[in-house]
């Protein structure tokens, strides 16, 4: 609830409007503007790739395999007469699906995990840091094919793998940021109410490190992507026929260098363009929120 | 000091311990019994006896605790076992393999080392400049760029502008050989794998070394090494750089680390035979045991180095005094 009262002895300057605030982060972030409208674009692309991709991308076509980029196919063929384009707009859902899907499960685990071990303290704050310890040890691509190695490939397995190592990476950070927010008096006064643990968790603390999980949640994005797509290229991620980027530049390099690059060269370019625009938008989201943290 | 070092060791301890049971754990989690698996991969009908005796083989009718304690003495006496697939010492196979990897990894970091100090500096040097612009969006693409999209682009590049030269594709050998027997076609080997994955650790390396400038060329001590007249040259080398290398130090050993996790698919794409690739074919194969190795030392070689460089951060920082 917030009162409203004309105070005489209030500052001249009024207080930025949310649309005033976004059209300031605008002008001063450009580069992390273009990388919003580019992640936009890959996300509405994902969302109506049925209506914009002009053929099935499961379909092959043996009457028109590798064919240079034209006006029917737009970036060519594949070795199975395939239309690119049309793969490369279904391939953006699957990089959402699992981007999204491992940076907000990896993230909301990690955010839950590191709060209440930063609440609680204790042995279960000394145990929870150990075995973070244990997963950090692990490369993200290694713990993952490890986990691919149990769960199987497919697209569900595939957020599992990926998912499973983004969570202490969360965990660390957010935990870093809660044993300062534990210590504000306005937890010591929420436990004074009576309130339960979870309630403290869930509704003081959480909110209070919302900060720093954002800006993380945003670089997941762009890892989850890459982690997907390297599993996908190694062929223990997203299986055939589905579209997947990584899947797409499976065996290219040196089968079709010389007579169909465009195979290896489009999907590697959505790739870049993606990871690319969720990294300069989270920059300037971290500029904007944490300015200390400028230029890292 | 020598006390920070023991602490440190003593504390890597459970870490591995911990890493090890997790890896333990996740292989035996697979569904399906390897026993089954192997004896019947033909389809055939698998006799109960042979199952028993094959647990009996490889120790899996001993209780979890027993096979765990047991798989924890192997690990740390380098004794892994016989690969499920090969039949080979997995020692073996990853005494094979090792050696290219490693000379990549170091390769690539020396690369990233060369492009990512010079240009960070550079760039925090003219800041603003359109020079400064120009690296920072070299940073940032070698970020958003996977390293084995970069590894095929360079090999498209190479097969063209070689067969459009000589008329016949080039493709770099496969079959390793050591740098001491003939550098040439070792580095004709290595060159383009550790050009690609040191481009995309510069960039972060980069990134690090620029800010880490810029926050040292404010400080007062600058300014008075200025004031007093010195060369700008000495400013820079002598004064700057050198504790804006600090942070730089510690993220290119953590790099390093990295870098072991990102060879698995750059080998992939160079068809390198080192221990990346060896991960990719035994988790494809289902070699348990393989898999089980390779990822503890990957985990080990990750240890060490973390413990590797807060000793020589401490070392290379007088003001650090670990307690």
């Amino acid at each position: 609830m917030t009162v409203v009262a004309h105070d005489p002895t209030a500052p001249s300057w009024r207080p930025q409007t949310r649309l005033g605030k976004v059209l300031n982060f605008c002008r001063r972030r450009p580069l992390g503007v273009a990388g919003l409208i580019i992640v936009l674009i890959i996300f509405f692309a994902g969302l109506s790739a049925d209506w914009i991709a002009p053929f099935d991308p499961e379909e092959n076509d043996f009457a028109s395999m590798m064919q240079a980029p034209s006006w029917i196919h737009l970036f060519g063929t594949d070795q199975f007469g395939r239309d690119i384009f049309s793969r490369l707009v279904f391939g953006a859902r699957t990089a959402l699906i699992v981007g999204f899907g491992c940076a907000v499960g990896g993230g909301l685990i990690g955010l839950v995990l590191g709060v209440t071990s930063a609440y609680f303290g204790g042995w279960f704050d000394l145990l929870f840091q150990r075995i973070l310890d244990v997963l950090m040890a692990f490369p993200l691509i290694i713990l993952a094919l490890a986990v691919v190695s149990v769960f199987g490939t497919g697209v569900f397995n595939v957020i599992i793998a990926i998912t499973i190592p983004l969570i202490p990476r969360c965990g660390r950070v957010v935990r870093a940021s809660a044993l300062a927010v534990r210590e504000v008096p306005y937890v010591d006064a929420a436990r004074a109410m009576g309130f339960g643990h979870a309630r403290i968790v869930l509704c003081h603390m959480l909110p209070n490190v919302l900060a720093p999980f954002l800006i993380m949640l945003s670089a997941f994005v762009g890892q989850a992507i890459l982690a997907e797509a390297s599993l996908s290229y190694l062929g223990l991620g997203v299986q055939e026929p589905v579209a997947a980027w990584g899947l797409m530049l499976q065996g290219s390099a040196e089968d079709y260098a010389t007579t169909a690059p465009w195979i290896a060269i489009f999907p590697g370019v959505a790739i870049v363009l993606t990871v690319l625009g969720a990294s300069l938008f989270g920059d300037a989201l971290r500029d904007a929120i944490d300015p200390k943290l400028r230029d890292r | 000091m020598y006390r920070y070092i023991v602490k440190r060791l003593l504390l890597a301890v459970p870490t591995l311990a911990g890493a090890a049971a997790l890896v333990f754990l996740l292989l035996r989690a697979i569904p399906g019994d390897v026993c089954v698996i192997r004896l019947g991969a033909g389809g055939t009908h698998v006799d109960p006896a042979s199952v028993a005796a094959c647990h009996h083989q490889l120790g899996l009718d001993q209780p979890m605790i027993v096979q765990f304690l047991a798989y924890l003495w192997h690990t740390f006496t380098f004794d892994f076992g016989i690969s499920m697939w090969s039949g080979n010492r997995v020692i073996e196979e990853i005494a094979l393999r090792l050696p290219i990897s490693m000379e990549v990894a170091v390769m690539a970091t020396v690369i990233a080392v060369l492009l990512a100090v010079p240009l960070g500096t550079i760039s925090a040097l003219k800041e603003g400049t359109m020079l400064d612009h120009v690296v920072r969006v070299l940073a940032i693409a070698g970020i958003a760029t996977p390293s084995f999209w970069l590894g095929i682009m360079s090999m498209i590049l190479v097969l063209n502008v070689s067969s459009a030269w000589t008329g016949r594709p080039w493709l770099p050998p496969i079959d390793y050989v050591s740098p001491f027997q003939d550098p040439i076609r070792n580095l004709s080997m290595v060159l383009l794998p550790a050009i690609t994955v040191g481009y995309r650790y510069s960039a972060v390396t980069m990134r690090i070394t620029r800010s880490a400038m810029l926050e040292v060329l404010r400080e007062d001590y600058i300014r008075t090494a200025r004031a007093k007249g010195l060369l700008e040259q000495i400013v820079v080398n002598r004064h700057a750089l050198k504790n804006a290398l600090l942070p730089v130090v510690t993220l290119i050993g953590i790099e390093f680390a990295f870098l072991i996790g990102g060879l698995v698919i750059t080998e992939q794409v160079f068809n390198l035979n080192g221990i990346g690739r060896l991960l990719v074919q035994a988790v494809q194969n289902q070699d348990n045991v393989l898999v089980q190795a390779l990822v503890m030392l990957v985990v080990v070689i990750f240890i060490v180095t973390n413990l590797v460089i807060d000793v020589l951060y401490a070392w290379l920082d007088p003001r650090i005094r670990y307690s």
